[in-house]
């Protein structure tokens, strides 16, 4: 795994209180100082691995999905409230392993303004939360990738592509 | 249970669990990051006096409560108020100085360090410093300098966490730095 070249603050948090504390430690920690390039990749393997463990402790029932559809609509319901007190806006497929999760207002860009002048900070606060989205799934028996894009705050989509073995 | 309510608690427990979780992560990573435990202690520190810096606005703005005319207050405050809306748990007041800017809170389970051991390697890692920091920070921003230290730690096998927090003056309203 690449290391970074600074180190990196911190990843986003969740406070069993509510989602304040959450946006806070994400947005706080992730301030850069000059000259500093934050590893993305550490982030997201951050995520990633605390999505395994989340995963792992979830209780069975809630694993006998069906379907792979039923999985994806799981992350956009449950786990999405769990982490962020709201469901996601909209879960699109292209029933070829493709799903596109939109967040109409994703709490931890929501304090950010609204448009297009944060953009290119935009992927330092996503990072943690496809390998959240990436942890999850895997532990779920799904291996995929997780991408995120950011056309203007607070939107963004998350593309999962399932891989195949 | 209707599938409503397990709903509600399902998501509950998985949100407290992914903020262990997450808390963990991110010591993991700052054990990786800087060599040696002080610097994780520090750091943590300064990352929890940015949050409580802006915590403070939403605890006042979620809060409702006014203004504390005392340390005691603060305490209170502290104790019942801020620790049970973002830990959901109420720690317990205990060892005033008698000068009255001494405390101790006594948490009897922390929710940061559920399911977590400290390895033999990292034993002056102050675990939840984060909150140290947290409590600094947003003390200051209502005109409080205060010094906050873990004196206790289960993760080193206390019988308690204890966190002693030291009033050291009254902050004079300052103008930010460059305003004239």
């Amino acid at each position: 795994m690449p290391l970074h070249t600074k180190k990196p603050r911190s990843p986003t948090s969740v406070s069993p209180g509510g989602s304040p504390g959450a946006i806070l430690l994400g947005q706080t920690c992730l301030h850069q100082g000059p000259g500093q390039k934050t590893s993305l990749s550490v982030l997201e393997g951050m995520g990633f691995r605390v999505g395994q463990a989340l995963g792992e402790r979830l209780p069975q029932e809630t694993l006998a999905f069906r379907e792979e559809l039923d999985v994806l609509k799981f992350l956009c319901k449950d786990l999405w409230v769990a982490v962020f007190q709201k469901q996601m806006d909209s879960l699109r497929t292209n029933h070829q392993g493709t799903y596109v999760l939109q967040d109409n207002s994703f709490p931890l860009l929501i304090r950010m303004a609204s448009g297009p002048q944060y953009l290119e900070e935009a992927p330092k606060f996503l990072a943690f939360t496809c390998g959240l989205l990436r942890g999850t799934l895997s532990t779920l028996g799904i291996k995929s990738l997780v991408t995120a894009s950011v056309a203007s705050l607070p939107t963004c989509k998350f593309q999962v592509v399932i891989q195949k073995t | 249970m209707s599938r409503q309510a397990n709903r509600g608690t399902e998501s509950k427990k998985m949100s407290s669990e992914l903020f262990t979780l997450t808390y963990g992560a991110l010591v993991t990573q700052l054990c990786k990051d800087y060599e040696n435990d002080e610097d994780v202690n520090k750091q943590l520190d300064k990352m929890g006096y940015n949050i409580g810096v802006r915590l403070i606005e939403d605890f006042l703005a979620r809060s409702n409560v006014g203004r504390c005319h005392d340390f005691r207050e603060t305490a209170d405050v502290i104790a019942k108020v801020a620790f049970k809306m973002y830990l959901g748990i109420t720690p317990s007041i205990t060892n005033w100085s008698p000068a009255g800017d001494e405390f101790s809170l006594i948490l009897e389970n922390n929710p940061l360090v559920d399911f977590v051991e400290l390895p033999d390697n990292h034993s002056s890692l102050i675990y939840s410093n984060l909150l140290c920091g947290v409590l600094r920070g947003a003390l200051e921003m209502v005109q409080m300098a205060v010094e906050a230290k873990f004196v206790q730690d289960t993760l080193k096998g206390d019988g308690v966490t204890e966190i002693r927090m030291r009033f050291i003056r009254r902050i004079e309203d300052n103008l930010p730095a460059g305003e004239e």
